[in-house]
This record gives structure tokens, sequence and C-alpha cells, in this order.
């Protein structure tokens, strides 16, 4: 779960810097994603970078997945009995329904602006947009019900990772003592901060009319 | 005060068990959790019906045998033991749950009493020194820094009762581990086995059929001692030097 898991923050910082790249304008953020493809050249083939990225992601997806499905199973198996009187709503069920809520959405969002790249937007079709990144990601977040849907799927991740983040540095052994331990939850409080702010810029000014 | 107590009943390791409803009446709030019991049971005798079985031992909340599942939290609202905790921490009417320890590693054997002999096999698989310490030696025979005594000690005061296991979302017994391998960890005497502890430690709390920890930190609130989640961290180190090694 660390190990995987940690891939994932680095990525999603990633991830993050190149949508803030929105706010530069079109030819900035389409910059950007073409270089995503054409960096390391000629030492790596087209779009190398990109897919020795992607499987990384998806074996620490496979990682990530199982280990938590089989804690999930473990913790079943663990207590068949079940409490008539359940006192707190437990972070368990945040981690695993969240991170769920989570895969599914990464599903919707690769379908959306990887695999099919298709738009949402009634008022904005056809090639010049959907093989545009930059007229893609503004005619997307224009539709209301699709920015709700980041929105939520940003707070699930908020709550994924200020646990994880924390959970990740107790299971590596580097909250060994209070002052280690205090700082590990901060360390998780502060990135999940960080992630759901930097992620809900662009989204939010391209619906509320601040980019176009 | 009056109270509604809604407990669990259970003939046996192989009976179905099922929530009973009983009422007390007139309980001193200056009683103890079991004292309330005790009431109870007196009554249940006199009417002729099976006394509510429940572990208790020192009453003083220092041997860890008493633990009750109360509305919901491992040893009742207050932090302490369940012999320690006091009915001025109810209210007049109220109606309180009580269950046993739910783990399947705690099998119930009768009532509200489970069977921890999972925890003393976890402690045979490692948590000892294989070496005769003899009487207490002299304070300064084994230099110990203060620091590294301190935490020994904090993490020693595990008295074993089997309340984070009670509270954990996943029925892990890895605070309890974790302050056993910390004890042992900080002190010069445990440094010999330390790799070896661990590894067959955490085996044989696997294979009891605890749950997997997922730092979610319901046992550290649960404790009655207070053993803190940074005994976790010492424990996940010490285990994957061990394997490394």
């Amino acid at each position: 779960m660390a190990g995987t898991g940690l891939v994932f923050v680095g990525y999603v910082l990633l991830h993050m810097y190149g949508n803030l790249k929105l706010l530069a304008g079109e030819e900035a953020f389409n910059t950007y994603a073409e270089h995503l493809r054409t960096i390391g050249e000629p030492m790596l083939p087209h779009g190398g970078l990109l897919w020795a990225i992607r499987v990384v992601l998806v074996l620490s997806l496979v990682g990530h997945a199982y280990a938590a499905y089989s804690l999930w199973s473990r913790a079943g198996s663990a207590r068949r009995t079940k409490y008539a009187a359940v006192k707190t709503a437990s972070r368990t069920a945040w981690m695993r329904w969240g991170g769920t809520f989570i895969l599914l959405f990464v599903v919707w969002h690769l379908l959306q602006f990887t695999i099919l790249k298709f738009s949402v937007n009634g008022d904005k079709q056809g090639a010049d947009v959907t093989q545009n990144p930059y007229e893609l990601v503004v005619a997307s977040f224009q539709v209301p019900w699709n920015t709700l849907i980041y929105v939520l799927a940003l707070v699930a991740l908020a709550f994924h990772l200020s646990h994880g983040t924390f959970s990740a540095q107790q299971t590596l052994g580097l909250t060994g003592d209070a002052g280690a331990y205090r700082r590990a939850k901060v360390v998780g409080h502060a990135l999940a901060a960080v992630v759901v702010v930097g992620f809900l810029i662009p989204p939010l000014s391209i619906l509320f009319g601040l980019i176009t | 005060m009056n109270l509604t107590l809604k407990i669990w009943r259970q003939a046996g390791p192989r009976h179905r068990g099922e929530l009973k409803t009983y009422k007390v009446s007139d309980i001193s709030p200056d009683m103890s959790f079991l004292e309330m019991l005790d009431v109870l049971n007196e009554q249940l005798n006199a009417a002729g019906e099976e006394p509510v079985a429940f572990d208790s031992d020192c009453r003083e909340g220092i041997c860890g045998m008493c633990g009750l599942m109360i509305s919901g939290h491992a040893h009742g609202p207050e932090k302490t033991t369940t012999c320690q905790l006091h009915m001025r921490s109810f209210s007049d009417g109220d109606v309180i749950t009580v269950e046993p320890w739910r783990a399947d590693a705690f099998p119930v054997i009768k009532d509200l009493v489970v069977d921890r002999g999972s925890f003393d096999r976890i402690i045979q698989a490692g948590g000892y020194v294989s070496v005769n310490t003899g009487a207490a030696p002299d304070a300064h025979a084994t230099p110990v820094p203060k620091a590294n005594a301190d935490r020994a000690f904090v993490a020693a005061e595990c008295i074993g009762c089997g309340a984070c296991v009670a509270a954990c979302p996943n029925a892990s017994a890895m605070l309890f581990m974790g302050a056993k391998v910390t004890h042992l960890s900080e002190l010069p005497q445990g440094q010999p086995e330390r790799m070896a502890r661990v590894v067959s430690m955490v085996e044989q709390h696997d294979e009891e059929g605890f749950g997997g920890c997922t730092n979610v930190g319901a046992c550290s609130q649960a404790c009655p001692k207070g053993i803190p989640q940074d005994v976790i961290s010492t424990l996940n180190k010490d285990l994957r030097s061990a394997l490394r090694a």
C-alpha cells in the first residue's frame, strides 16, 4: 500500500503541475502536452517516457488495489460477528469506498481525456475541440455536472491522501516517536490541501468564465 | 440511577447468542461498571436466572482481565479499564449496550467472556528475552539512555486487555504487538533476539486470524494505558530490517 501509494502521490503532484499550465494559456498548455511525448528524444522513442510512466502507474494500481482488497477481505474474516452498537463511522470506510470511487473516477477521466477524447459540451463538438487538449479541457469544464464529478473526486482524493500519506509513513517506519508521528499527520493534511486547491483552480476558473 | 441494559447472552462457544434487555434500578453513580453488573447478577440469581458471565480480576485497572464493549466503545466512554469506569459517566435512564470483544481471534467462551489465548501465543512466539536475568540488577549495571528507558516504559504499560483489537475496524492486534516489540527493542536486553522476535510474532499474529493494520488509530484511542501509535511504526521498521537481513 505504502510504496504504490507514494508512486501515486508523486504522479498526482506532476499532474497538478501540468494542469496549472492551463493558466498560462492555450499555447503553453498544448506545448506542455506535446512535450510530454517528445521528452527524452532521440534517446527515447516518441512518447517513450509517457508510456514508461503509464506502465509504472498501471503496475502500481494493480498492487495498490490488490493490497487494499486483501486487507478489506481480511478485516471481514477477522470479525465475522459485527458489533450491534457501532459508534464511529470509520476512516477505513472512507479509504475503501472512497478509494473505489476514485478508481471509477479514474476510468471516466481516462475515457474522457485520454482514450476516447470526447466532449460532453453540446455546443463544442468536433475534431477542433477533441484533438486540441486546451479546447477539450475548457469545453468539458464549462459543463457544470462534469465539473461536479471532478469536485467530488477531489474531495474523496483529499480524504484518501490525508490518511494515506500519513499511513504510508507509518508503514515505512518513519513515525517512530511522538514528534515524527505529528509531523507525518501534518504532511498528510498539507498534501491533501495542496492537491485539492491545485487541482480545483483550473476547472473552477473555467466554470466561472475566467478561462475561455 | 435507573438503567436499561442490552447485554449479549451466549450459553457457550458453539451456541448462538443474542442481545437481551434487563433493567437495573437504584444504581449509585459511585459504583464501578462491574459493580453495577454485580447488582444485576444478584437480581438474576434471586430470580433463578443464569447470571451474566464477565471477566474481571484486580478491579483496579492494572491486570487487563476485564474488558467490555460498552455502547460501541471499548471499555466505555472514558479512557480507562471497564473496572475503573464509574457509573457517573452515564445518566439516569440511559440505554447501555454491552457486548464482548468481537474478533475471530477472540472467540466467545460465554456471554461477555472471550478467549484471549491468541495474545499469549503471540507472546510465546517472541515476546520474551531468552536469558535468565536473575534478580533486579543494580540500576547502573546496564546503562540505558533516559529517552529509551522512557519509551520502553510507555510501551511496557500494555496490560494485554485486547481493547485495541476490539476497537480496530480491521480487528488487528498491531498495537498490542507494537507495544511488546517496542518495549524490548528499546532496551539492551532485547537486542540479540530483536529481528527474530518481530518476524515470529507477526507470523503468529497472522496465523491467529487477526486483521491487517491500516493505521486508523482507533486502537490508541481505546487503549486504557494510552499506548501511542508510534509503536506500530517501530514494529514496521523492525520487520522491514528483519526481512531485508
